[in-house]
């Protein structure tokens, strides 16, 4: 199939909120091309590595538990971002996740039942039967029954106005540049975490150690054009999900299994052997998304996670085997770390470990005295070899740079050049709602609400009108 | 942990394996993945458990983000199918026979196909033609082509060795694969998500993905089919067995008796089911299967269509001058079936049922 030269609405970009909008066009009779970079075996952007989303529900569902109100759910943002959010749109978002869950249902998408007790998220957060790639595989099969045009190993590449707005893109599609005019554009190209040259601008050469867990397709092409074009934009370009996660995964699209659990139970070490913050300050999931950031400020952009026989059953296994020695600086040397020095900083730290009753369960009462930064809990004395090692490596997930969108996920542009035609969905205008922070299961909501809402506003532009 | 000395199949299921428990998105579709999860780690037999936990549905590598081409490589159907007809050369019994799980395809075809040529050679040697050829009507007239005793002499040994065989087969590998003897719930909740086939509904009763990523009930329909087609057929037996010893009624049957109906809507399920399964299996994706095991698949599938086939002939064309080549054949089909019962795909349903039952343990503790 040839790209076309014209189509209502042209979506850019096949993740979750990409479908949720072309889907939603569709339906709404508008004729809808969507355009997605990979080849289809890596098809949906980030969505391919989500697993859930976070959704309101007055009480208990097929899929979810109990009840998460929309006070309890605004709270939960409110804490994280730190108030780096607009309430108008946050509020929008938490009362359109309650019928979004329905809607991904009639499209085909496949929810776990409900698991009282056993995840931690399965009161707050609907879980994908098979994960994000299931959900896709749906997704994809729905958009294609119903007439939307899907071109893989496509890209957008540029964007054109003029006085009436979004004109016509320039995509290459199988190394060929092709125009196509449309009546609307819907931008869901997520952030720019995967440009590594973007990133090297906003971070330096720290940037060159960073790992991107996701697609390596994210590399902020549209949002470039945007703001070219005077686009308004939110939060700003250090601001991303950034989670402490093996150093030993891959450069790009390591995904789920890169992520390590052991933080809370261990002592995080730089390249000089030194401890940098408390590892035991809060449960795991709270804190996980603050590590990466930590990391990124280390010399090298490098930690490593130091663990005995005693905790080493307390975390989900990870996908690659620890590194373990007998004594400390034989551990040390393995990852050419100073044994003397890492010696000294688990002898220091042992020293100050108050005794206490141990259980990972709840904050305990195992912590430190007088040294710093502490440990708060979860400190057992680091003595029962063998000793391990997990490196760690900031992984980016996204960023959250993006274009401002109103409650119908139009994009503002700044005084008076502008287009009415142009909406957003998914990670390019999560920081809207995301200044900062993250709570788990909040970018795949902010794709489906706002992919529908851009779908359903950009099919109005629709010719048969 | 990689272990060097692990077989090659060994290896990367524990590859595999310890990436799949590093991420359970798949906990929701199958068992397989769910007793994963129990684990921390693996023991070999471990993966002997698993992989024939496996209904090969697809399902999980369709769903899976690390799915090849990606660097990880993960395709836990192909490999669980490679450690799965590892564990039929495995536990096979006696040992020398393990080897016949390899090119099993070939093989049961060339036994299938010595054994009805030897039987129809000795046909045409020691019966006279006019009784081979002759026209038979009324109770005991297969025992004019050939003798009842002899029928059940050779039928006895032959299914009767194959049921031993597997009986000990099994037993080593329940001994493997965990410890203690089963609860009857167990072995009661094991037997119905076998003859439901609860593991091939795709965790949400639509189906497995046998085809594409989309569901799909047909493989499931098509496998219902043949299973419950066979066991059907098998019923048979056994009701015309009791006829014969218990009430002296001698064979053939009339249509309208149990053990013909029984046979007959069974052997209905052995047509459809089998070309079925092998319709599906054509049409699938190939990545995430073993095409290398096709032969053993089809050969199997084929010979129940063959054994089904020669019994419904047998049963329209009984009154002609056919029915003695017919019954001779059908009976050397049979037989090459009962021979090949423990070297061949059958055995997938003893080994699935054991793991089924040592699932229900393990979920139930």
């Amino acid at each position: 199939m040839n790209v076309p030269a014209t189509t209502d609405v042209l979506v850019v970009g096949g993740g979750n909120a990409g479908l949720c909008a072309a889907i939603t066009a569709a339906r709404a009779g508008a004729d809808v091309v969507l355009l997605e970079h990979a080849p289809h075996f890596m098809r949906g952007g980030n969505t391919r590595h989500t697993r859930n989303l976070r959704a309101m529900h007055p009480g208990p569902t097929a899929t979810l538990s109990d009840s998460y109100c929309e006070e309890e759910f605004w709270t939960d943002l409110l804490r994280v971002t730190g108030g780096k959010i607009n309430e108008e749109l946050a509020r929008l978002t938490i009362r359109e996740s309650y019928p979004l869950l329905g809607w991904l249902q009639e499209q085909g998408v496949r929810f776990q039942p409900a698991l009282s007790g056993t995840l931690s998220l399965g009161r707050t957060n609907a879980f994908f039967l098979g994960g994000g790639k299931a959900l896709l595989n749906a997704q994809y099969r729905t958009a294609d029954k119903l007439g939307v045009k899907i071109f893989y190993d496509t890209e957008a590449r540029d964007l054109n106005f003029n006085t009436g707005g979004f004109q016509s893109a320039v995509v290459v599609n199988r190394g060929y540049t092709f125009e196509i005019k449309a009546r609307a554009l819907v931008v869901a190209s997520g952030g720019f975490q995967a440009n590594t040259g973007w990133m090297r601008e906003v971070w330096g050469s720290a940037a060159d150690n960073f790992l991107i867990r996701g697609t390596p397709y994210n590399t902020g092409t549209m949002l470039r054009c945007l703001m070219g074009q005077g686009v308004q934009t939110v939060s700003d370009p250090t601001q991303c999900h950034a989670v402490a996660i093996d150093a030993r995964g891959p450069k790009f699209d390591g995904g789920i299994v890169t992520r390590l659990d052991c933080v809370c139970f261990s002592l995080v070490v730089n390249t000089q052997g030194k401890r940098f913050y408390d590892e035991g300050e809060d449960f795991w999931p709270k804190r996980y998304a603050i590590w990466g950031r930590l990391i990124a400020g280390q010399p090298e952009q490098i930690a490593y996670a130091v663990i005995d026989a005693k905790v080493a059953e307390n975390f989900m296994p990870s996908v690659f085997p620890s590194i373990s020695a007998d004594s400390i600086e034989a551990l040390a040397e393995k990852v050419g770390l100073d044994g003397a020095a890492l010696a000294a900083t688990v002898e220091a730290f042992n020293a100050a470990v108050v005794a206490g009753n141990y259980n990972p369960d709840v904050l305990d009462d195992c912590h430190t005295e007088g040294l710093l930064p502490p440990k708060s809990h979860w400190a057992l004395k680091l003595d029962k070899p063998p000793y391990a090692i997990y490196p760690l490596k900031p992984g980016i997930t996204f960023t959250y740079l993006g274009v401002k969108v109103d409650g119908k996920a139009r994009v503002h542009f700044s005084g008076s050049q502008g287009a009415d035609n142009v909406y957003a969905a998914g990670e390019v205008m999560a920081g809207n709602i995301l200044g900062q922070g993250y709570c788990a299961g909040t970018g795949m909501t902010i794709g489906g609400v706002f992919g529908r809402l851009a779908g359903a506003s950009a099919a109005a532009h629709r010719s048969s009108l | 942990m990689i272990i060097a000395t692990d077989a090659p199949a060994t290896q990367e299921a524990r590859r595999v394996m310890d990436i799949c428990n590093a991420c359970r998105y798949c906990e929701g579709l199958c068992a397989t993945f769910q007793a994963m999860s129990l684990r921390r780690t693996f023991v070999d037999q471990d993966f002997d458990y698993l992989a024939n936990l496996c209904h090969n549905c697809t399902a999980c590598y369709h769903d899976c983000q690390y799915a090849p081409p990606h660097t990880f490589d993960v395709n836990v159907p192909a490999v669980l199918t490679d450690t799965r007809i590892a564990t039929y050369e495995k536990y096979a019994w006696p040992g020398a026979f393990a080897r016949a799980f390899q090119r099993n395809g070939l093989l049961v075809s060339l036994v299938s196909a010595v054994l009805i040529t030897l039987t129809m050679a000795l046909a045409l040697v020691l019966i006279s033609n006019n009784v081979l050829f002759g026209r038979f009507s009324g109770p005991g007239s297969f025992y004019q082509i050939i003798g009842h005793t002899l029928m059940v002499v050779v039928a006895g040994l032959t299914f009767g060795f194959s049921v031993v065989a597997m009986c000990v087969s099994v037993v080593k590998f329940w001994k493997a694969t965990g410890k203690g003897m089963p609860s009857l719930k167990s072995v009661w909740r094991g037997c119905v998500n076998a003859g439901t086939l609860k593991y091939l509904d795709g965790g949400h009763g639509e189906g497995c993905s046998s085809v594409d990523d989309g569901f799909s009930n047909q493989r499931r329909i098509f496998h219902q089919l043949t299973m419950w087609g066979f066991l059907l057929c098998f019923a048979a037996t056994c009701v015309a067995t009791v006829y014969d010893y218990g009430l002296g009624r001698v064979a053939p049957y009339p249509f309208f008796s149990l053990p013909v109906l029984l046979g007959t809507v069974g052997g209905i399920g052995l047509l459809v089911g089998p070309v079925g399964l092998i319709w599906n299996k054509m049409r699938s994706d190939t990545t995430p299967m073993q095409v290398d095991y096709y032969g053993m698949d089809f050969a199997f599938l084929i010979m129940l269509f063959l054994v089904s086939l020669s019994g419904l002939l047998l049963l329209a064309l009984r009154e002609t001058a056919a029915m003695g080549m017919l019954l001779v054949v059908h009976l050397g089909l049979v037989l090459s079936f009962f021979v090949m019962l423990p070297y061949s795909k059958f055995v997938h349903a003893v080994y699935r049922l054991a793991a089924l039952v040592r699932f229900a343990e393990e979920a139930n503790r």
